[in-house]
């Protein structure tokens, strides 16, 4: 077995007295499609906030491509391979959604090389990609709801990431939606993007997911294929019970 | 110990800007204009109708009652409601309240400093051989003293304050039980905005006042605030004696230009170490 | 960008300069050139400020501090080297960049408003500095000995003038290669959404420490000439609260999307601020821009250029 990409291990993080997560320990392999669930308060956004560097974890180490990453500051991570897209979307809103992708283009794929690169076809190339090149000049705080989740998810792959953390791109759209972001992520996995996945969409992380697990009040209690884990009956009292 | 006092006194100033920033989350980097303003106040109605300063500060507050829900209306309706690029617009909006009201202050009553008089002030206590506390001081510690119980007091049992401190913690819970969050932090604001007239009042029976005086307190305010863990009145009584006591020992061994720079110093400290302060949420 | 916007800006600065120049050669009334000095004194304040507050989002209070710290290098350098102008603000543009990347290290980290305070804090702490410093005058102030001026100007204070289109000149073409830049357009998703830059691989602390920075040393560096041009220095003025209120104000009316914007705040502005303080008083002089500033923050966020803009568009149709 190969290196996991990722691999955390005995994360913990407390806020004051209330502590999020403990001794989380989970690894991810390369191209794997990875699915992480829990109820509302378990923990799921800290955990990738402390993977992708918004926030510090306190105990534990994350490992990123054999690197030891957590001391590092988040935008060091997402210019080493670890893109995430937010539960709410946050575009630059004084921003065209084509110059929403320029930042990461010009931040990170190109930072060494700004002169040589074309930044604007090739961010067109990638709103093409997602279905939203009709919208490329539009000022982001314009888009609906499902455009705003495409921009988040389009602006985290213009990063170029080898890992790619969707929180929740899929809440409170419809099915047709749905499977438009489901086919979306799918695609990227096809080219070796390694996905993991929030949702609280059992049905959307049941198709997608490889792997599951579940958190509940910070810990992880359940791991496994979708099957097993939504059959688990910790998990089940988990999501009745909270 | 002087720091002792003049702790309680900067606590009495600051409980206000507990409520606007602690708990409504308003840069509201005017508060200590308005204690100014509330320092003239109370120079004008203690010379008008010879009242007690402390007096007069009490009956202004109806008044900054008013003017703070006022303005808290208007912050509400042109930036919160709006969202975008709220933060420049924001600070720069109460920035120029505050320089507004300065000038005003400039413009009416001159540079020159004033001050008032009353029984309590220009004496003092006698406790033991080594010990004179001026009386002045007590006024302000008692007051302030009443102040943080009377608000505490006030957040955790009466419905209206209950209100105040759920907004502050969870917005949609509130409107879900029927209460309007916009009514209830313009009452907040209110009561925030008549108790910087009560602590202006303090602080021209403290000292001399004049117009440019808020800028020193800008820093002092918030750090109390800050320190105390934001909501925290009784946070704002500990913390009030900690930056009264720095600043007095500060001065003592540097002199008195530096101490502005204790509290803004402690500030950075608290925000470095313990961002939540003492007693934060 | 085109190549031939590239070049207009440049032609049109070039302009300017020329004819700055030329003014100082041939008019005679003094006035005019007191009076231009002190307009662009803001316009490279306003521009200054703009970098850090409009396109990055965090706002200075204590514009008045890095002037008058500007103002007192060139004071210190007088009177131990008997430096020359160009040397003196230099050293004020050092003395002024250092200042915003120390304030910077401290407090950019935290939340905008704690950076805001830190500004008024720095500013009311440097000049309880300057007051207790004897060998800079202290409270009183201190007297600076105009030296002649050089060929071919025949009066020190028009010099003064073309000296203070040049820097301005200078920070208006700074702010405009920000603006336009990578840089620009870091800032701007720092100003948007700082948690989502961050996470898009923006270096948010190293660019807003670039911003502090640059827009510190051009404060400072506009507070240089001021002993010169006065011939007397002293705290009271060199660290008026009006530069701290003017230099924001005057983007905000301007509009501070566009490095436009607080030129023309400066100059709207400035000229008003000139005409009020020798009809009425100097004190409602200050209460104008405080007013204004109210009014356009609350009214017309976007400035001026905004709402040109808007007017634009709806001509067009």
């Amino acid at each position: 077995m190969s290196a996991p990409l990722l691999a955390i291990d005995k994360v913990s993080k407390s806020f004051g007295g209330f502590a999020a997560l403990t001794e989380v320990s989970v690894e991810i392999a390369e191209g794997e499609r990875f699915g992480l669930i829990g109820p509302n308060g378990s923990g799921k956004t800290t955990l990738i906030n402390c993977v992708s560097g918004a926030l510090r974890n306190d105990r534990g180490s994350i490992t990123f491509a054999g690197e030891e990453v957590s001391r590092l500051p988040a935008y060091q991570r997402t210019r080493r391979g670890i893109a995430r897209s937010f539960q709410i979307p946050r575009p630059f809103r004084s921003m065209t959604v084509l110059e929403n992708l320029v930042v990461p283009l010009e931040f990170v794929v190109h930072r060494h090389s700004l002169h040589q690169a074309d930044t604007r076809a090739e961010a067109m190339e990638i709103l093409r990609g997602m279905g939203l090149a009709d919208k490329a000049d539009t000022p982001s705080s314009r888009l609906s709801q499902v455009e705003l989740r495409k921009l988040e998810l389009a602006r985290a792959m213009a990063a170029r990431p080898k890992l790619l953390i969707s929180d929740e791109a899929m809440a409170g759209l419809s099915g047709n939606e749905v499977d438009e972001v489901l086919r979306i992520l799918f695609k990227l996995n096809e080219t070796g993007i390694t996905i993991v996945m929030i949702e609280h969409i059992m049905q959307a992380v049941m198709r997608f997911s490889q792997r599951v697990i579940c958190l509940d009040a910070g810990r992880i209690i359940c791991e496994g294929t979708p099957e097993s884990v939504v059959k688990d009956g910790g998990v089940q009292r988990a999501y009745l019970g909270a | 110990m002087q720091g002792v006092l003049l702790g309680c006194f900067y606590a009495a100033v600051s409980i206000g800007l507990s409520v606007a920033f602690g708990l409504l989350d308003v840069p509201h980097i005017a508060h200590p204009a308005f204690v100014v303003l509330g320092s003239y106040g109370t120079w004008l109605v203690a010379g008008r109708y010879g009242w007690d300063p402390l007096l007069s500060g009490l009956a202004l507050t109806p008044v900054f009652f008013l003017i703070g829900v006022a303005v808290y209306r208007f912050y509400y309706e042109t930036f919160e409601k709006r969202g975008t690029d709220t933060g420049v617009r924001g600070l720069a909006f109460f920035f120029g309240v505050a320089f507004i009201i300065e000038v005003g202050l400039i413009i009416g009553f001159g540079v020159d400093q004033r001050l008032v008089d009353a029984p309590y002030i220009g004496k003092s206590l006698e406790l033991g051989e080594e010990l004179r506390v001026p009386m002045r001081m007590l006024v302000a510690f008692g007051t302030a003293l009443a102040l943080t119980v009377l608000l505490g007091l006030y957040l955790s049992r009466t419905f209206m304050g209950r209100a105040i401190k759920a907004v502050a913690q969870d917005e949609p819970a509130l409107r879900l039980m029927g209460a309007n969050p916009v009514r209830v932090k313009q009452w907040a604001f209110g009561i925030a905005t008549a108790v910087a007239a009560v602590g202006g009042a303090l602080l021209i029976i403290v000292g001399p006042v004049e117009p440019s005086m808020d800028r020193v307190y800008i820093g002092r305010t918030f750090c109390v605030v800050v320190l105390a863990g934001l909501g925290s009145m009784s946070g704002t009584l500990v913390a009030g004696l900690i930056l009264g006591i720095s600043e007095s020992i500060v001065l003592t061994l540097l002199g008195a230009s530096w101490a502005p720079a204790v509290s803004f110093g402690l500030l950075l400290l608290v925000l470095g170490v313990r961002p939540q302060g003492l007693f934060g949420r | 960008m085109t190549v031939r916007r590239h070049y207009g800006f440049w032609i049109a600065a070039a302009a300017a300069l020329a004819l700055a120049a030329t003014a100082a050669l041939t008019l005679r009334n003094e006035y005019y050139f007191f009076a231009g000095y002190v307009v662009l004194q803001f316009v490279i304040l306003a521009t200054a400020w703009n970098i850090l507050g409009g396109y990055c989002g965090y706002v200075n209070f204590g514009t008045g501090a890095f002037f008058g710290v500007g103002a007192y290098t060139a004071v210190l350098l007088i009177k131990s080297l008997e430096a020359s102008l160009p040397v003196q603000i230099a050293a004020a543009a050092l003395v002024g960049g250092a200042l915003g990347l120390g304030t910077g290290l401290l407090t950019l980290r935290l939340r905008g408003i704690f950076f805001s305070i830190a500004t008024v804090a720095v500013a009311i702490i440097l000049q309880t500095v300057v007051i207790n410093w004897r060998y800079l005058g202290g409270a009183t102030g201190v007297q600076i000995l105009k030296p002649e001026p050089l060929a071919p100007f025949d009066n020190y204070v028009k010099m003064l003038f073309v000296i203070a289109v040049a820097l301005a000149v200078a920070a208006v073409a700074i702010a405009r290669y920000v603006e336009t830049s990578w840089l620009g357009r870091g800032l701007r998703a720092i100003r948007d959404n700082e948690e989502a830059a961050e996470c898009t691989g923006v270096p948010t602390l190293k660019l807003k420490l670039i911003a502090c920075s640059v827009s510190g040393a051009l404060m400072s560096a506009a507070g240089a000439p001021l002993a010169m041009y006065q011939s007397f220095v002293e705290p009271a003025s060199a660290f008026d609260l009006n530069y701290s209120v003017s230099a924001l104000a005057m983007p905000i009316i301007g509009g501070t999307a566009h490095w436009i914007g607080p030129v023309i705040g400066a100059v709207l502005l400035g000229t008003v601020q000139q005409l009020v303080q020798v009809n009425i008083s100097s004190e409602y002089n200050v209460m104008v821009v405080g007013v204004l500033l109210v009014v356009f923050v609350v009214g017309a966020p976007e400035g001026i250029t905004g709402l040109a803009l808007k007017l634009w568009r709806r001509i067009g149709r």
